[in-house]
């Protein structure tokens, strides 16, 4: 016979063996949380605000042949090849305003399609020289996406002034960049839009234009 | 021992030698390559010297290229206007203007075909033409655009690198620009002049300029033209065949 002071020990046991149970299951879970919020959110670096900085633009003009300075003012991120993607998708982005004087459509056929023309900048270093110098200059490898390939007006004047404004844009703002080539969806291709070559590797100096009458 | 220079000649010169294309059976006529073209001569045989060439003034022959055709339209000009189209029949009327000068002209493309670079430079080439013109249209700008090659002035020599053949004529077709530019100006037509990198304006071996067509926009001295109408295609080919002609009076007076 069990007696009563039994009895109430051993509900006593019983009871907080769950509440026990209970704790153990709740911290779990919260350790689980935390682990996972520090795999999903931890950041790589400390977050720093980039203070907008001034650019220039070089904007073609379809009626005349030439190239006009515009300066803006941009956040830019500090990675060189980050800096040159936004410098070139707001390039592009300027072609497709309503008052453009060298009106693309562009990948996503308004300005509402941001960043869809440019797939990618790379920058790569030059080769050394043959007398064995060091070369400070670096190539801009600017990968066009298809749809802003296949979007773009076909003709000589208007392939030739897209690629100049690119390269001059980059060398005004990224002096180091003294080589551009062109690639569409990561494979050469002869011609922008059946016109202006691509195979070839532009020189930075190569934007000066002759301008019209 | 000559027998083996031959043989070392004859295999560097097939070694530089582009592959032989249909763009040859094109051409309304055929001349031997001039010794400045990127195209070498045959190999000459070890036992026969080689003639003295004849003392005649070289004739001053006109190569004109239709941009574009077949499966490559160009660009879309209007929604029922091709490129290949227009300067197909660009092409063939400044044929017939030019020759009516007395000049002689030869067409890289007769038919709406598709010809690749490569086949167009080849067929240029043999031709040593005096001038080469090379035909494009747009549907943005306005007037003619007038375009030489981006490539570096540099001296001809026996063989040109394909890809650059134009480097050595860069200097004749800037005056060859100029002189179409002031026949265009005469004619009261807009003018923008550009360097480009264009194929095979590159690959030319003799004074070469692309002039591409846009519609007239309205200004303070010019009404808006589509560029369908006739009356200014046909203006644009007076002052063309002007040029050409202009041309050759300042091509016979080069050294």
């Amino acid at each position: 016979m069990i007696s009563r002071a039994e009895r109430i020990l051993f509900m006593g046991m019983l009871i907080a063996a769950v509440i026990m149970a209970a704790i153990l299951i709740r911290l779990r879970e919260r350790a689980q949380d935390r682990l996972h919020a520090l795999q999903t959110s931890t950041p790589l670096a400390e977050a720093v605000e980039a203070l907008p900085t001034a650019v220039t633009l070089l904007i073609p003009n379809d009626a005349d042949n030439s190239l006009q300075e515009s300066q803006r003012s941009l956040p830019l991120p500090h990675d060189e090849s980050a800096r040159a993607h936004v410098l070139l998708e707001t390039l592009l982005e300027s072609f497709k305003e309503p008052s453009s004087t060298h009106p693309i459509a562009g990948a996503g056929g308004s300005s509402s399609a941001r960043g869809l023309d440019i797939d990618e900048v790379f920058l790569m270093p030059l080769p050394q020289a043959r007398d064995g110098a060091p070369n400070p200059g670096k190539m801009a490898v600017v990968n066009f996406s298809t749809a802003f390939a296949q979007s773009h007006p076909s003709g000589i004047e208007p392939e030739t002034l897209t690629l100049l404004s690119i390269i001059g844009t980059l060398h005004a703002n990224l002096p180091a960049i003294t080589q551009v080539r062109f690639l569409v969806d990561g494979h050469p291709r002869d011609t922008l839009a059946g016109h202006a070559d691509l195979t070839r590797v532009y020189l930075a100096s190569s934007t000066d234009s002759e301008g019209g009458r | 021992m000559r027998w083996t220079d031959a043989v070392l000649r004859g295999a560097l010169t097939f070694a530089l030698l582009p592959p032989l294309s249909l763009a040859v059976g094109h051409a309304r006529q055929t001349q031997p390559p001039s010794a400045s073209t990127p195209l070498p001569p045959p190999p000459p045989s070890p036992s026969v010297p080689s003639p003295t060439p004849p003392n005649v003034a070289p004739r001053f022959l006109v190569v004109l290229d239709a941009a574009h055709g077949g499966d490559d339209t160009g660009a879309r000009i209007a929604d029922h206007l091709l490129e290949k189209d227009i300067t197909l029949s660009l092409s063939a009327r400044l044929l017939s203007m030019v020759s009516a000068h007395g000049i002689g002209v030869i067409t890289i493309r007769d038919y709406d075909v598709n010809l690749s670079a490569t086949s167009r430079a080849e067929a240029a080439n043999r031709m040593s033409a005096a001038a080469c013109i090379l035909i494009h249209a747009t549907a943005t700008g306005s007037g003619v655009h007038l375009y030489t090659s981006s490539l570096a002035p540099t001296p001809i020599t026996r063989f040109m690198p394909w890809q650059t053949a134009q480097s050595g004529y860069v200097t004749q077709s800037l005056k060859l620009s100029s002189e179409i530019d002031s026949a265009l100006a005469h004619a009261e037509i807009p003018v923008t002049l550009g360097r480009t990198s264009l194929q095979p304006m590159d690959s030319l071996a003799c004074p070469a300029v692309a002039v591409e067509v846009a519609p007239l926009a309205a200004g303070s001295a010019t009404k808006a033209e589509p560029l369908s109408d006739a009356a200014y295609q046909r203006s644009i080919l007076d002052a063309l065949t002007a040029a050409i002609d202009e041309w050759r009076n300042d091509w016979r007076q080069q050294p």
